[in-house]
């Protein structure tokens, strides 16, 4: 079989993995941050990704989106390899959807305008097909009438649900999820994460770094416990929150359960 | 010139330049008052030691103020063309030294470093003597006149300021927006265009201010490489004056028309930098 | 000056073959001259430091003074000097006021009593400490109440307080803005050239009014100030580094 050309994305369908991770490693200096990370996420599925603090399990969801370069290993999202020099991250960018502990939204722009920005800019869509579908965004995360107030003017959990519409503006077909009801006030969390579950429900496929066990606990397939870079243990939440095995697993489980 | 930091200190309140004292209104008139009065003393000395005879200091100022304006709005209009030339040129460079590129990066820092860290008087006499009096391009001849040559070399230093200005704005916005834009697919000039020098500009309009201020009190420097402008005319004033006693009061005058020009500015600078106080 | 002939003749040679004129080496009145007015620029320089820092200290601790008089005085001395040039400022002293300070010398002639380098370091300083004490004011006021309130819960006077918590974090935030400050100064005392203190630019003036080597001059003082600048920021970057409160200071 001849080799196909170097740009060329390969087929992919459904029955791959829509994000195939092979022994990633990665490591800031001499600080090693992923010792060889490997998981798949079929098309559909949650992950969600757990562990102590550390810059492992973001820095994993960023190398996913090519904002953070791996050293060793494969990321292949939808047949297209992350770590390769000829990638086109724009076209990658394009698949995946990001959403951040810190909501960045751009404070200069309202609420419509952060999530039109992109597709007019980036994907040239027409200004009035990308406005009706910002403004149906804006209804389905409960922000209508909202549309033009600026992100200062927004509470936390509000810029944080206009940071998941920007992102689903850009019609992703995985969705990372970057811890992001971490730096909001307890009441304002359960909005965030019932539209979150909202989406899951409507058969998005997330990866999800997150705290919230319970959350987790009810929207997950699958749960991967990571400690120091490398995934400790894994399991669907039934199995992994009642009889993990690991000692690790279940000394971080009794701190925080 | 002088750059605010905003609030990064977890336990130290921001570093608030421009002074944060609450009735700053009413020390403005008692400022101005204070001046007057020293300006008014000072007249009724000269005019003491002049004895009777010649015309009263007041009626003399009075009588030259006509030249006077015409030499200070020479400054103005300097001041005006330097910065609007050295604004552009600086907002070039200080996306050079932003540039990913290493050597345009390498360009713009010995650029940047070089003019501002050369005197601006230094500049002037660089400019004033090393650039021909008349350009000739294509086939014609442009004169070069001196405060042409005197608003170049010091638009020189504030294009440097302003370079180092774009560069700490672009800088002091958070890194979660350069993410985010990423994340959506944006090329970097698009997330410079659309998102990180919008939110600059509101940064750098205070310091940008400051280093106008600072611009219009350089202006008399450019008497010193010849230009005709009000610091000059002072000086041609007394000489066809002849009167000692009017040193005093004529360069107080000075000083008053400088400070009546210079002193809003800076009272609008603190009152941007309050409004636009980084979060 | 005999051991180094070699390194002047090489100056000397350069101009024969490229025609490039530095007499400032080669030739021993040139290079005396240039070199007395470097030090006169350097000694302008470290006095004026020393002084306007010792301004700007003084008059932040002035501003926060409980009587009015004091406040608005100082306060009208900042806005003043910071909002009118410091060229017009320095001909103001020193023609101005160098006018009524005269005294009758033994010949009989009017003799000023304040030479023109006195009236210069007067006049930068007071201008570079109207800065200085805005600087110092910020820096003091970005201490919090509190921790003063703390010190005093544990006994500390105000004076000690002000010695031993206020002014080092005072210091310390202020540090980068009077690091910008004293570059400024030290680039603004080329201005002294206007009332004729022999300092570098007056003294490179006569050098290429003689010698007729304007470019060469001029390159040479845009060296000599970037070096002096390039140093200043070096050494106050390294006391800047010695002085950071770890965990607070990007």
């Amino acid at each position: 079989m001849t080799s196909p050309p170097a740009n060329a994305i390969p087929r992919w369908t459904p029955d791959q993995p829509l994000v195939r991770i092979r022994d990633v490693h990665m490591a800031f200096g001499k600080h090693v941050v992923l010792g060889g990370i490997t998981f798949d996420v079929m098309k559909g599925e949650v992950i969600c990704l757990i562990g102590p603090s550390g810059a492992g399990k973001s820095t994993l969801l960023r190398c996913v989106n090519a904002l953070v370069p791996i050293d060793r290993g494969s990321i292949l999202v939808e047949g297209q390899e992350v770590n390769d020099p000829k990638l086109d991250k724009l076209a990658l960018r394009r698949k995946v959807g990001m959403v951040f502990q810190q909501y960045n939204l751009f404070p200069h722009r309202t609420a419509l305008d952060n999530i039109m920005m992109a597709p007019i800019h980036v994907l040239k869509r027409d200004r009035r097909e990308v406005e009706a579908l910002a403004r149906a965004l804006m209804r389905k995360v409960r922000l209508d009438g909202k549309e033009s107030a600026y992100p200062g003017e927004l509470s936390g959990g509000q810029q944080q649900r206009v940071a998941i519409a920007r992102s689903l503006a850009m019609q992703p077909d995985v969705m990372l999820f970057d811890e992001v009801t971490a730096a909001l006030d307890p009441e304002t969390v359960k909005e965030v994460l019932v539209t979150i579950r909202e989406l899951v429900e409507e058969g998005m496929t997330c990866l999800i770094v997150t705290h919230e066990m319970g959350f987790a606990r009810e929207v997950a397939n699958q749960i991967y416990f990571t400690d120091r870079g490398i995934v400790v243990e894994h399991g669907p939440p039934a199995e992994f929150f009642t009889n993990s095995r690991d000692p690790r697993t279940r000394q971080f489980l009794s701190q925080i359960l | 010139m002088i750059a605010v930091r905003p609030g990064t200190l977890a336990v130290l309140k921001p570093f608030r330049l421009a002074g944060a004292s609450a009735p700053r209104l009413r020390l403005s008139t008692r400022h101005g008052a204070l001046l007057a009065i020293a300006f008014l003393l000072a007249v009724g000395v000269g005019d003491a030691q002049a004895g009777p005879g010649p015309a009263s200091i007041l009626a003399t100022l009075l009588k030259w103020t006509p030249l006077l304006a015409q030499g200070f709005a020479l400054d103005i209009a300097m001041s005006f063309l330097a910065m609007g030339v050295g604004t552009v040129a600086g907002v070039v460079v200080g996306l050079g030294l932003i540039s990913l590129r290493a050597p345009v990066r390498g360009l713009a820092w010995i650029v940047t470093q070089l003019f501002r860290n050369a005197p601006w008087l230094v500049m002037l006499f660089y400019c004033m003597l090393l650039l021909p009096f008349e350009l000739h391009i294509g086939g014609m001849t442009i004169p070069l006149p001196d405060w042409v040559k005197a608003t170049f070399g010091l638009g020189l230093p504030v294009m440097a300021n302003v370079a180092e200005l774009v560069r700490g704005a672009v800088r002091s916005i958070p890194f979660g927006q350069w993410e985010a834009s990423e994340a959506l697919a944006f090329t970097r000039w698009q997330t410079l265009r659309m998102i990180i020098l919008p939110q600059c500009i509101k940064r750098m309009t205070p310091p940008w201010m400051n280093l106008y201020s600072i611009l219009v009190a350089a202006m008399p420097l450019t008497s010193v490489v010849g230009v005709s402008e009000s610091m000059t005319l002072t000086g041609d004033i007394l000489s066809s004056e002849g009167r000692s006693e009017l040193l005093v009061p004529i360069y107080l005058y000075l000083l008053l028309w400088f400070f009546a020009y210079c002193y809003p500015i800076a009272r609008a600078t603190a009152v941007l930098e309050r409004r636009f106080q980084v979060r | 000056m005999t051991d180094l002939a070699p390194v002047w003749d090489w100056f000397r040679r350069l101009h024969d073959t490229t025609g490039i004129n530095l007499t400032i080496f080669y030739d021993a009145f040139d290079r005396a001259r240039f070199f007395n007015g470097f030090l006169t620029s350097l000694r302008l320089m470290i006095v004026c430091l020393i002084v306007s820092v010792a301004i700007g200290v003084v008059g932040a601790w002035l501003q926060g003074s409980r009587i009015w008089l004091v406040r608005a005085g100082t306060q009208g001395y900042v806005q003043f000097f910071r909002n009118t040039p410091p060229l017009v400022q320095l001909y103001f002293f020193y023609f101005a006021l160098g006018s009524y300070l005269r005294m009758t010398a033994d010949n009989g002639l009017q003799v000023p009593i304040v030479s023109g380098f006195s009236w210069a370091v007067i006049g930068l300083s007071l201008y570079a400490g109207s800065f200085n004490v805005e600087i110092f004011r910020a820096g003091i006021e970005a201490v919090p109440r509190e921790t003063v309130e703390a010190a005093e819960a544990l006994g500390y006077t105000r004076l000690e307080a002000y010695a031993y918590i206020i002014l080092p974090l005072a210091l310390r935030i202020s540090l980068p803005a009077l690091n910008n400050n004293l570059v400024n100064l030290i680039k603004t005392t080329t201005i002294a050239y206007a009332i004729a203190v022999p300092e570098m630019l007056y003294v490179a003036n006569q050098i290429w009014s003689d010698e007729v080597n304007v470019p060469e001059m001029m390159n040479v003082l845009l060296v000599i100030y970037l070096l002096l600048v390039g140093v200043l920021v070096y050494v106050m970057g390294r006391w800047e580094r010695a002085l950071r409160v770890p965990g607070y200071t990007p």
